[in-house]
């Protein structure tokens, strides 16, 4: 089983004739993921490397079956288009975009939730099911169909979790990417639930990283629910304190914040975490034997 | 990007809300025209900064007279305030901001941020304003009152009841107190705000509401739209400047090891490695997942120009960067600073059998390494090695 997208996911693209766009829907096709076509309301009814382009997301679903969206469009309207996919009856939306501002996200998030879609992202690399699909930007060759699923705020620290697991001969079940922005929509204690109800997935690794409460709420989840082994690294010890760390969510504003108070919090549930990110995947390897 | 108190009180203004009237003093002789345009005698003199606590560090005076106000205004302008925000290197103080003296009868606390775990905007109010807010949400904080704004509308009318008891304030004063409130709400939803603070927001004897200091702090994401507020690199050092061009996030650390990472969550964790081997880094720098050869020539260029480096670790996994832009950047780098320090340098993913071919074919001195534990004991190595 693989859990949010599977090779049946039909993806329709929002800013598909981006430069970004246009490269990344040509690397999801050539993984094996079923791309319907992009949305462009100037160049509906054109195709755009042998995609059909819509004009609109709701035209995309009642002439494709879309039922997945990824989204490039750059920052100051990619708000509106993740509410349009919404809006349109997309179940799943994932958005790339980088840099979309917070008050945005404040009322997107909540246009979302109202339609009942899942949001994941923004400013995240998207969702892998090894060997089925992928929807975003992570780079495919790393992955290798197995029994771990990742969970992750940052796209490179998932990256190494990725090909550490594929190394050991442990593969994962997905890979997801949260995204660094302050206001995002699946957040940590989300994907944990789908990981431990989904029976292919025998442990799992959470990536967090300094700022919000997003690696607390995952220990007090894991400590109520998971049974499943759970291995972590945070990432932002040396981050010092007041410094945006490139993320708009990466930011230490208080002490809960800290990568000690979030590594003593997993620690706390049972939780073993990594010193260095180099060492995440062995530590997986250690607690599945156990 | 944040905004200077003069600057923050320029917007609150052109949203109708009323702040005191104030004038810019840029030189000693600039008090004399202040002191007759606001009709004052005297006044205070605030020095413009960033940082919180400049009163305490001496940032704020009280003067009588023009004779006196230029005497402030000559000792201030040019110091540097060391607070316990800035660190040791302190913030250097370029302009003052002349405003009346106010007769002070309660001084309250106001804050509008975003609370991460309700995905919505909350307000912060205290009774106890001109404290450290940081110290009372530690130590008290039952002196906190914490509400979820209704984002496109004033407060409910149940939260002006609330705030008005949690205050102690009624009839006018309060009246006057929601309306400060709702002003500062709408100004934080329509200017992008990711922090806005009033300490203190002041209760005179009279019993208005006096708006004294400001702090604002404009999301980044959104500075596209909001750059006419302020400056958006006042805060930041050239380097940090100079990379942000180049699309590059960089931020100067203290320690010697210089290092060169794509992705933000990689770079922080090849911070911590960099601990962990028992050195410490010089630099936090992210490339970004688009960058080109050149941009990455100008990053070599940043790290190379800080004189505390002594070794560099390149670090990247290559997801939508090419391991092979990576490799040219740093060749063409190195061959035009011709650096002294040892370079480590770990590729990993997208086009990695290129990347790695390039950096041997081009003769270079560069230590390759294979995962992230070896690049660790090589640079560990390497400083060593530099230290003799």
């Amino acid at each position: 089983m693989s859990i949010l997208i599977d090779k049946n996911s039909k993806v329709v693209v929002q800013g598909l004739t981006g430069k970004a766009g246009t490269f990344h829907a040509l690397q999801c096709a050539a993984y094996g993921t079923k791309i319907v076509g992009g949305v462009n309301a100037k160049k509906a009814g054109t195709t755009h490397e042998g995609f059909p382009v819509f004009g609109s997301v709701h035209e995309s679903v009642e002439k494709t079956g879309a039922d997945v969206s990824l989204i490039f469009v750059p920052p100051p309207a990619a708000a509106d288009a993740i509410v349009e996919a919404a809006d349109a009856g997309i179940r799943l939306i994932v958005a790339i975009t980088e840099g979309i501002p917070v008050m945005d996200m404040v009322w997107a998030r909540r246009e979302v939730e109202r339609r009942g879609a899942l949001l994941l992202g923004p400013n995240c690399p998207g969702i892998v099911t090894p060997g089925e699909a992928k929807v975003g930007i992570a780079p495919g060759f790393i992955h290798k169909r197995g029994k771990v699923g990742i969970v992750s705020r940052s796209g490179t620290l998932t990256y190494e979790a990725v090909y550490q697991t594929t190394q050991l001969g442990l593969g994962q079940t997905n890979s997801i990417g949260i995204g660094g922005d302050p206001v995002h929509g699946l957040n940590m204690v989300d994907v944990l639930k789908l990981y431990n109800a989904d029976p292919e997935t025998e442990g799992i690794i959470l990536i967090g990283e300094i700022g919000g409460p997003d690696e607390q709420n995952a220990a007090a989840y894991i400590k109520e629910f998971v049974k499943k082994p759970v291995v972590a690294f945070i990432a932002g010890a040396a981050a010092p304190k007041g410094k945006r760390m490139g993320h708009a969510g990466a930011i230490v504003e208080g002490k809960s914040g800290t990568a000690a108070a979030k590594k003593q919090a997993l620690k706390d549930v049972g939780v073993s975490v990594a010193e260095t990110i180099a060492g995440i995947g062995a530590l997986m390897k250690d607690a599945l034997k156990a | 990007m944040k905004l200077l108190e003069c600057e923050a009180k320029a917007v609150l203004k052109s949203h109708g809300l009323t702040v005191p009237a104030g004038a810019l003093i840029n030189a000693p002789q600039d008090i004399e025209p202040a002191l007759r345009e606001l009709a004052l005698s005297g006044g205070v003199l605030k020095a413009q900064v960033f940082t919180g606590g400049r009163g305490k560090a001496g940032g704020v005076k009280l003067f009588e007279g023009a004779a006196e106000g230029k005497e402030i205004a000559q000792k201030l302008l040019g110091i540097t305030l060391v607070t316990h925000q800035t660190g040791p290197a302190g913030e250097k103080v370029e302009k003052l901001y002349l405003e009346p003296k106010s007769s002070i009868a309660r001084e309250l606390y106001v804050a509008i941020l975003l609370d991460r775990e309700a995905n919505n905007p909350v307000l912060i109010l205290s009774a106890e304003g001109g404290m450290e807010i940081e110290d009372l949400a530690e130590n008290h904080p039952e002196k906190l009152l914490r509400q979820h704004l209704p984002i496109g509308h004033d407060l409910w009318a149940f939260q002006v009841n609330r705030t008005l008891a949690f205050l102690g304030l009624s009839g006018e004063t309060g009246k006057e107190l929601i309306a400060v409130i709702n002003g500062l709400w709408k100004v934080y939803q329509q200017e992008d705000c990711s922090m806005l603070e009033i300490n203190p927001l002041v209760v005179d004897k009279d019993g208005h509401v006096i708006i004294l200091d400001c702090k604002m702090i404009v999301d980044d994401n959104a500075v596209f739209r909001r750059a006419a507020l302020g400056n958006p690199d006042a805060d930041k050092t050239p380097s940090e400047v100079e990379a942000a061009k180049w699309g590059l996030s960089y931020i100067p650390l203290d320690g010697s090891v210089g290092c060169m990472v794509n992705g933000a969550g990689l770079a922080m964790a090849t911070l911590d490695l960099i601990v962990q081997a028992g050195l410490q880094p010089a630099n936090f720098l992210d490339v970004g997942g688009s960058a080109n050869e050149e941009a990455v020539t100008h990053a070599f260029e940043i790290i190379l120009s800080d004189p505390k480096v002594k070794v560099i670790l390149v670090n990247i996994f290559g997801g939508i960067m090419k391991c092979d832009i990576i490799a040219l950047g740093v060749i063409a780098a190195t061959k035009k600073l011709a650096p002294k320090v040892p370079i480590v340098v770990r590729l990993q993913g997208t086009n990695v059998e290129l990347g790695q071919k390039l950096l041997k074919e081009s003769g270079l001195t560069l230590i390759s390494a294979d995962d992230l534990v070896d690049a660790a004991n090589k640079l560990a190595k390497a400083a060593k090695e530099g230290a003799r």
